[in-house]
């Protein structure tokens, strides 16, 4: 553990690492950009992060020794022994060494700020070594969650040559200018998409109004009201949020064919409210509970029926819980994708889930089914992005359910 | 006279719990029928020997068209099966017969008419069996008779035994399921995924939470976009992640062999091992931000106090984290754990998309769906369900246990 915690054996090992995590990502992030081959180099990474490291902890020459070391590391990249190796052109060569060479100055001396030239105390080496960790964690999320949206999006402004021609160039060709949008105005015009949308706007919105009508309700009663069997009653609840829908459609599939209900509109509106009452209910319970039980009563005092609390009271009350139970609820229906699958074979009858995987054939170019894709994300990001304080309370409080 | 409680149930509690049950009856009665009744019909199906062909029910159809001309015109009624190995007993059909035709002749034995009504009995068909039906007529204008025939369907009424209603019972479908080395497969699959998959997107979670479980510029922002795997359509991020780990033409592949990590295209979602662990990398994925939002909620709510203290104690980071965080968030992590270890093991949707239970991802969800739809044998997928539905009452029996412990959530 000592040799360990030796400035120069830290320093180095850390500035190797994270080196090699640097160069990763620009050499992975420029790749996705240009579509030029970009690769990074280990050996050459761990060599120059170290002495590099090194050299910032010793710091020859206070601030200047940070541009000195800044411009080495540059100047090695392009000469192509640097950490990034790049065979094409000099100009994006450059700007990939200008990036990386910058960003690990930056970020190596924030690193590296409780690194001093002696053995460190524990706490200076784990604050290194902590520091360390969340500058690889925040490029490690952001990596993980971008690119596979990042890839959706691109991949659906190109079309089928250009994707088998370079799989990594997802730079966008802006001579193009409004062609680019063909996979959109071809999924509108022939695949009828725009109907595919309303109808899940649709459905999900009907399925916010009818879940909240049953839930409201049952919810102030399970949270509020004495009756034998309440304890029961809100673990069943919990417990019917636990079948897994497979188990169900099974049934439904049959039922609906019987009934002839299979489809239909009216058929996904009469069963998509069932899977999220229990979810609905749940949350609202938790959030009743929470409300002073003694401004009810001055209503109750006051000559108001129950009713009449629940609506002038309560629900007043309770409007950002419904906004989140709300948005919750329309996530869960816009998104849901099993029932749809299973119960809608009638391409004018189609949600929007449904509508893309009928563009999952070997017939239909990959680009297509990625505008589909980015149709159906786009809507409910925009709700999210813009309702974001309701909505992550509403998953918290609702999203034990998958 | 001492003013003491009331005892027993009072009007008042009375009136309350009426209006509690009526409050809770339209769900009651909703989920009942959504939930309940399909559970209990996943049950009975469980034990028939029922195909997805015998949703149709076996039907009686009827044929009518003119033959001949002049003295030996006839209407010809074909009658069939619409099954191949099911009996359909009393079929009888009526039929209008046109003001301007008569009978020329006696109709057959099974066939009577009252005024304009021809009304014939059948009796039984067998699976299969067809059946024809000459009736002998004149008429003055053979051109607007035979219209008007054609033109008035025969109305049949037949009686069938239903597969699903009857009473025969088998329990060949969990012999099915049970037999071979399958089931054991497909179970080891489902434990890999879920218990990978749950203490998976758990640790990641507690990563990404600490990484911001602290004030900066852009927290709010990182903190949306950590959510985004969660919030978007399970069918696009599937797709998404089909097409950038594509054998031929994926991004990751061509990423890999520019790096030199790898020599050749590997097919991630279709070979054995790697696809399953890329469906539990993908499960990881999507719900991370779950458990993040969970343990960050968790963590914001932590005395800071604590901290001081142990900073005036002289604690590293990793002893704060280690003796202080932990047996904080121990309560949520559990609970957590045990959610998301049900949620996984019940999960369809993700493994269905990405590879459709290929290459060795079949889990017990999908296997429902398999046996059920592409094999079309809808008493095995029942099967597989009831399997699902009793290991989950045994996890809701840890869980409650648990729960009753455990407050929170």
């Amino acid at each position: 553990m000592s040799v360990l915690r030796q400035w120069y054996v830290t320093s180095a090992l850390v500035g190797a690492l994270w080196m090699l995590v640097l160069s990763t990502t620009v050499a992975v992030a420029m790749s996705f950009a240009t579509g030029d081959p970009f690769r990074p180099s280990l050996l050459l990474s761990f060599l120059i992060g170290a002495i590099a490291a090194i050299l910032l902890v010793l710091r020859p020459g206070g601030r200047l020794a940070s541009w000195a070391i800044m411009a080495i590391v540059l100047v090695v990249t392009l000469l192509g022994v640097g950490p990034i190796i790049q065979e094409t052109g000099v100009f994006l060569a450059a700007i990939g060494a200008l990036i990386l060479s910058a960003s690990f100055v930056v970020s190596m001396e924030k690193i590296l700020e409780a690194c001093g030239v002696h053995t460190l105390t524990k706490y200076e080496w784990e604050d290194v070594v902590i520091r360390f960790l969340t500058g690889f964690g925040y490029i490690f999320f952001t990596a993980i969650v971008f690119i596979p949206f990042y890839v959706m999006v691109m991949t659906s402004f190109k079309n089928q040559s250009e994707l088998i021609q370079n799989p990594l160039d997802f730079s966008l060709d802006l001579d193009k200018g409004i062609d680019l949008f063909r996979s959109y105005f071809e999924l509108f015009g022939e695949f009828n998409f725009d109907q595919y949308l309303l109808v899940s706007f649709f459905i999900s919105v009907v399925t916010v109004f009818i879940t909240l009508a049953f839930s409201i309700p049952g919810a102030y009663a399970v949270a509020r009201l004495r009756f034998q069997g309440q304890a029961a009653f809100s673990r069943g609840i919990l417990l019917i949020y636990m079948v897994p829908m497979i188990v169900l459609a099974l049934p439904i599939y049959i039922a609906f064919s019987v009934t002839g209900l299979r489809n239909s509109i009216l058929g996904i509106v009469l069963i998509y409210p069932v899977t999220t009452i229990p979810v609905a209910l749940y949350m609202l319970q938790g959030y009743f509970r929470g409300l002073p039980a003694e401004i009810e009563e001055a209503g109750l005092m006051d000559g108001l029926g129950r009713l009449s609390v629940i609506w002038k009271i309560t629900l007043p009350l309770s409007l950002p819980a419904l906004a989140s139970v709300s948005l919750y609820v329309f996530m869960i229906a816009w998104n849901e994708f099993l029932l749809a699958f299973m119960l809608l074979d009638d391409p004018s009858k189609f949600t929007l889930t449904r509508g893309i995987a009928s563009l999952n054939s070997s017939e239909i170019p990959r680009q297509h089914l990625m505008a589909g894709a980015v149709i159906a994300t786009v809507p409910i990001m925009i709700i999210f992005l813009g309702l974001e304080r309701f909505m992550t309370k509403g998953l918290t409080a609702g999203s034990v359910k998958g | 006279m001492q003013a003491s409680p009331p005892i027993g149930t009072t009007a008042l509690a009375k009136r309350e719990a009426r209006l509690a049950w009526g409050l809770l009856s339209p769900t009651m009665i909703s989920v009942s029928l959504v939930v309940v009744l399909p559970l209990l019909a996943i049950f009975w199906i469980s034990v028939k020997p029922v195909s997805l062909a015998d949703l149709r029910p076996a039907s009686a159809i009827v044929r009518e068209d003119v033959r001949g001309s002049g003295d030996e015109l006839t209407i010809r009624y074909r009658i069939r099966n619409s099954t191949q190995d099911k009996i359909i007993s009393d079929v009888t059909f009526q039929d209008t017969l046109p003001e301007s035709v008569s009978l020329s002749d006696t109709p057959p034995d099974n066939c009577a008419v009252s005024g304009r009504t021809l009304t014939c009995d059948l009796g039984e068909l067998a699976g299969g069996q067809r059946e024809q039906l000459l009736i002998p007529i004149i008429t003055t204008d053979e051109e607007a008779a035979e219209a008007a025939i054609e033109n008035s369907d025969p109305i049949v009424s037949s009686t069938s035994t239903n597969i699903l209603t009857d009473t025969t019972f088998t329990f060949e479908n969990f012999r099915r399921i049970f037999d071979g080395d399958e089931f054991w497969g497909v179970l080891g699959v489902t434990l890999f995924y879920t218990v990978f998959g749950t203490i998976g997107a758990l640790v990641v979670g507690l990563f990404a939470a600490l990484l911001l479980n602290k004030e900066f510029r852009g927290q709010g922002i990182l903190r949306g976009l950590y959510l985004f795997p969660y919030v978007a359509p399970v069918i696009a991020v599937a797709f998404s992640w089909l097409i950038l780990f594509d054998p031929f033409s994926g991004s990751a592949n061509a990423l890999l062999v520019q790096m030199g990590a790898i020599d050749s295209s590997i097919n991630f979602f279709g070979e054995r091992p790697q696809a399953l662990i890329m469906v539990t990398v993908f499960e990881i994925w999507r719900y991370f931000p779950l458990s993040f939002l969970f343990i960050l909620a968790r963590m914001q709510s932590i005395d800071t106090d604590m901290y001081e203290a142990a900073d005036m104690d002289g604690a590293t980071p990793f002893q704060k984290f280690w003796y202080l965080s932990v047996p904080q968030l121990l309560g949520i992590l559990s609970v957590l754990f045990l959610l998301r270890f049900i949620w996984t093991f019940n999960k369809f949707d993700d493994i269905f998309l990405l590879t459709g239970g290929n290459a060795g991802t079949r889990t017990l969800t999908v296997n429902v769906y398999e046996q059920a739809f592409a094999v079309s044998n809808i008493g095995a997928g029942a099967a597989v369900a009831v399997v699902i539905f009793c290991c989950l009452l045994a996890f809701s029996f840890f869980f409650f246990r648990f729960m009753s412990q455990e407050e929170g959530l």
